[in-house]
């Protein structure tokens, strides 16, 4: 296919690994682009995209306590009911409390799993890993306010890493058997006598075909007959086989798509991805997410690049691995008006930072809030929708958030907090232009400064910004050392074009 | 909302009738020229002027209504708060003072703590909405809250608040539309287009690293203030971003200029006072901004209740009140609506620790000139219980339909999902 085609090896040098390590993963040091850079282009993308053979720590199912929000025993239960027949208050108010004890204790579980993940991010030697499940997160949106269970928050975290570029159909048999979705979307209410559309309408409008694409009003009315009994207790779905699910469930005939059987949840999936457009549209979206953003309908070589990636994908059943090797070693990827073209989202930002200048962890939780405050808490996305990205990220408020996270993770200074580098980490930056050094162990100011901006933009560098920079250096003296990079390094990711990737 | 829609005539805006302008004016200033050429402002109704604001105050926990607005006349009160309840007037102790009567209120009255409200109501500048609710009444803090942010009771989708600066900023959010001030934006004023500008302290919406050295604030400001450089195209992502930087500068230099200037009336030194001083200076310096938004916790007043719900309903009523006489100083006083809520009041009966629990229906507070003082609606009652907890006789969204169509004079309908019937809260139009 003409649209995917590659880009000739002999042009995938230092840069085109930097641009194909931002967006696959969350950037990472020159010497990580320069390693992926000697592999060669086919090497690099097998290298990010096959990543199971990359060894690292697996997510025991332990890692996190399953019992916090455990729902009532049926003592308990009939405890309550004659404590509320009885107008027992005593009674009543130790439940309640106990109750909000459990909420109090699960919302700092919450806290710790995202902290967790987020260490992952920015650790994990499989980024590509990493991204996908952070697209999943926004993709399958669910929000732990409305599940108040962390424990399945993490189930469906898992659920996402297990098939981040694995076999999207697979995922969505799995997203209708997940306990937080089922529940966010209310499926644990649809039975027969009352059918509940959510879960059935959202699976088509936002998770696989888009809104207005090829289903009517009516589709989504059988589908959520079809789904009916889709439900959980505790953490387990329950199963199809259950006395319970063929009591919930509607067995009669239902019509979708103008084909007639007794369908069930997974035969509705099935039908699903029988349509063209559900193709066409994860691929609009995994297009949005890995090669550019801008507002508005893509154009027409991007739009083909989009329809050739969706036709891969249906020739692949659904499998996502070929069709992002695809998609990683095409030339248009790494066309000029394709890099340095979206604004990174805040964990984005946040993640590369500490990735490729290597900045000192810092509080994760600071960190997490600063998320929050620009606008992406993980596992509380606004909405089913996910996050909206591109430019609704950037506003006044969260522009000047995003700068004073970044002289957060440099100098370890709270914007609240007195005096910098309370946490008596100091960062180290002389390492990055260590190898700059000349003979007589004196570097270059322009040199230092150029190559500073380079690694850490990811679109051509201004003439004005170099200069600019210059000038300011030899005002103080000319020295580069630790101070003076910090320095640096605070105005560069001050610079508007820091916010792109 | 059609963000393509709204992106294309953005679009349209900038890149063809204001192609030189957009690439060096920020934003604000792109708006007051657009508003030049569109009639209608912001407003939609007649008659209704252009410059009025709503400041929300969240009061976060659960106030307990029945003890904030008292229904001392009623034994099943006394039964359920035995030793909870505030004693009728004429009856308190050193220890328990009484509530404070009303005029033309007939057995209910106010916190003895609540005098700073108390007093704006006898001024016929505040009011009472009472028993406001939603069905099927979510007890979770942070869903309830979720569901007034929303409007919904499924808790679910944008602020009500942001999808008013949505439907009536015609595709162009202004930079300072909305502003909360806090440590996060709540979710009240988040919109598809809008975000909120959101602040702890004003001294902190700037970069914070010209803290480092001096010298690095100039070569910030000639970073960031640009606006615009050679051979970026306006229209692309760095040239959005290069705008936005400058128009961050210019609202973080008029922020801090307003909220610099002396208030004209003393404050007492609590947190919601002090963020409600900063409003007010804001609102002095008549700033774009339409809607003001502070919060203050502590409600959840689970045990030991008396003294610390007395503590905090004087706080409340004390720095609204200071609020609203700095206001009048400003001669601000009739174009500023002050709106009080709490996710839910508390149950009606104390539980053992002397405190109460999460509850339901629950009073909301008005303060402002065109309000209807006093108590309106009726107080729900004490004795028709939903499993020991309040029925609600308003619901939310009635009020903020009153507040949308009466108060910033939009029709409520696109920003709430459907058709509420309005609560009185103001007086008929003079």
């Amino acid at each position: 296919m003409k649209a995917l085609s590659p880009l000739h090896p002999d042009d995938f040098d230092y840069w085109k690994a930097q641009h194909l390590l931002n967006r696959a993963g969350f950037g990472g040091t020159p010497a990580q682009v320069r390693g992926l850079a000697t592999m060669g282009l086919p090497d690099a993308v097998d290298y990010i995209v096959d990543y199971h053979r990359i060894d690292t720590e697996s997510v025991r199912a332990d890692r996190f306590a399953a019992d916090i929000m455990r729902p009532m025993s049926r003592a308990d239960r009939e405890r309550m009911r004659a404590a509320r027949k009885a107008n027992d208050e005593a009674t009543l108010s130790e439940f309640r409390r106990r109750r909000q004890a459990a909420q109090r204790l699960d919302r700092r579980q919450m806290r710790d799993i995202q902290r967790w993940w987020l260490t992952r991010m920015i650790e994990s030697p499989r980024p590509l890993e990493e991204k996908m499940t952070l697209f999943w997160h926004g993709h399958f949106a669910t929000n732990y306010r409305a599940i108040e269970d962390s424990y399945h928050m993490f189930m469906q975290n898992q659920l996402f890493r297990n098939y981040a570029v694995g076999n999207f159909k697979a995922l969505a048999h799995g997203i209708i058997r997940d306990p937080a979705m089922l529940k966010y979307l209310n499926n644990d209410q649809n039975r027969s006598q009352h059918p509940n559309e959510n879960l059935a309408r959202e699976l088509m409008e936002l998770f696989t075909l888009g809104e207005g694409h090829g289903y009517t009003e009516d589709d989504i009315k059988q589908g959520a007959r079809a789904l009916t009994g889709y439900s959980f207790r505790d953490d387990e779905f329950i199963d199809l086989d259950s006395r319970q699910y063929r009591r919930r469930h509607d067995d009669g005939p239902k019509t979708i798509f103008g084909m007639t059987g007794n369908y069930d949840g997974d035969d509705f999936v099935e039908l699903i991805f029988s349509r063209r457009a559900c193709s066409e549209f994860l691929c609009l979206k995994l297009y949005r997410y890995f090669v550019n953003d801008l507002p508005g309908e893509p154009d027409k070589p991007r739009q083909n690049f989009i329809t050739a990636m969706a036709k891969s994908l249906r020739d692949n059943k659904y499998r996502l691995r070929p069709v992002l090797k695809q998609m990683f070693a095409s030339a248009h990827f790494y066309e000029p008006s394709n890099v340095g073209s979206r604004i990174k989202s805040p964990i984005q930002l946040i993640v590369t930072a500490m990735r490729s200048l290597q900045t000192p962890t810092r509080q994760l939780g600071a960190l997490a809030d600063a998320a929050d405050l620009m606008g992406q808490s993980i596992f509380y996305p606004p909405s089913v929708k996910g996050w909206e990205g591109g430019r609704t990220w950037i506003n006044t408020s969260t522009l000047f958030v995003r700068q004073n996270t970044l002289v957060y993770m440099l100098t370890g200074r709270l914007p609240d907090q007195y005096p910098w580098d309370d946490d008596g980490t100091t960062y180290d930056a002389m390492h990055l232009v260590e190898h700059l050094r000349e003979p007589d162990g004196r570097i270059n100011l322009r040199d230092a400064v150029t190559y500073l901006l380079r690694i850490s933009l990811a679109c051509a560098v201004h003439q004005e910004r170099v200069d600019g920079l210059v000038a300011f250096v030899e005002a103080r003296g000319g020295r580069v050392d630790n101070a003076m990079l910090i320095a640096l390094l605070s105005l560069i990711t001050s610079m508007p074009e820091y916010q792109l990737s | 909302m059609d963000d393509q829609t709204y992106t294309r005539r953005i679009f349209l805006q900038r890149g063809m009738s204001f192609a030189s302008l957009a690439a060096t004016a920020p934003l604000f200033i792109q708006r007051s020229a657009l508003g030049m050429l569109q009639p209608a402002g912001l407003s939609s109704q007649p008659g209704v002027p252009e410059d009025r604001v709503l400041v929300v105050v969240q009061l976060g926990g659960g106030n307990d209504g029945l003890n904030t607005v008292v229904p001392y006349g009623n034994d099943a009160y006394y039964k359920a708060r035995p030793n909870l309840a505030v004693p009728a007037p004429g009856r308190g102790t050193a220890r328990q003072p009484a509530a404070l009567q009303l005029d033309g209120a007939n057995g209910i009255g106010l916190h003895p703590s609540f005098s700073g409200f108390k007093e704006l109501i006898d001024e016929g500048a505040a009011c009472v909405v009472q028993g406001v609710g939603y069905p099927n009444p979510n007890r979770s803090h942070f869903t309830s809250m979720d569901i007034w942010h929303t409007a919904d009771t499924s808790a679910k989708g944008y602020g009500w608040i942001g999808r008013y600066v949505d439907c009536t900023c015609k595709g162009t959010p202004g930079p300072e539309q909305t502003i909360a001030v806090g440590r996060t934006a709540p979710l009240a004023l988040q919109g598809a287009l809008q975000k909120p500008v959101t602040f702890e302290t004003p001294e902190l919406f700037r970069w914070m690293g010209e803290d480092l050295h001096p010298a690095l604030e100039e070569p910030y400001q000639k970073i960031n203030r640009a606006g615009r450089l050679d051979q970026v195209d306006p229209d692309s992502q760095m040239g959005f971003l290069m705008r936005t930087a400058l128009d961050a500068q210019v609202s973080s230099d008029r922020i801090r200029a307003a909220v610099a200037k002396r208030p004209l009336v003393q404050y007492p030194r609590t947190r919601l006072a002090g963020q409600l001083r900063t409003v007010a200076s804001m609102i002095r310096a008549d700033m774009s901004t339409r809607v003001y938004y502070v919060s203050f916790g502590g409600f959840d007043t689970h045990a030991g209740q008396a003294g610390r719900h007395s503590n905090l309903l004087r706080q409340t009523g004390d720095a609204l009140n200071a609020f609203y006489r700095d206001l009048k100083a400003q001669g601000a006083n009739e174009r500023v609506l002050t709106m009080v809520f709490s996710e839910f009041g508390r149950r009606v009966g104390a539980n053992a620790s002397g405190g109460t629990d999460h509850g339901t229906a629950a009073p909301m507070y008005f303060v402002g000139d065109m309000v209807k003082p006093g108590l309106l609606g009726r107080h729900p009652s004490l004795t028709d219980l939903d499993d020991g907890d309040l029925v609600f006789n308003v619901d939310f969204r009635s009020v903020y339909a009153a507040v949308l169509e009466d108060w910033m004079g939009t029709p409520s309908k696109p920003v709430l999902g459907r058709a509420y019937r309005k609560a009185v809260i103001f007086k008929p139009r003079a």
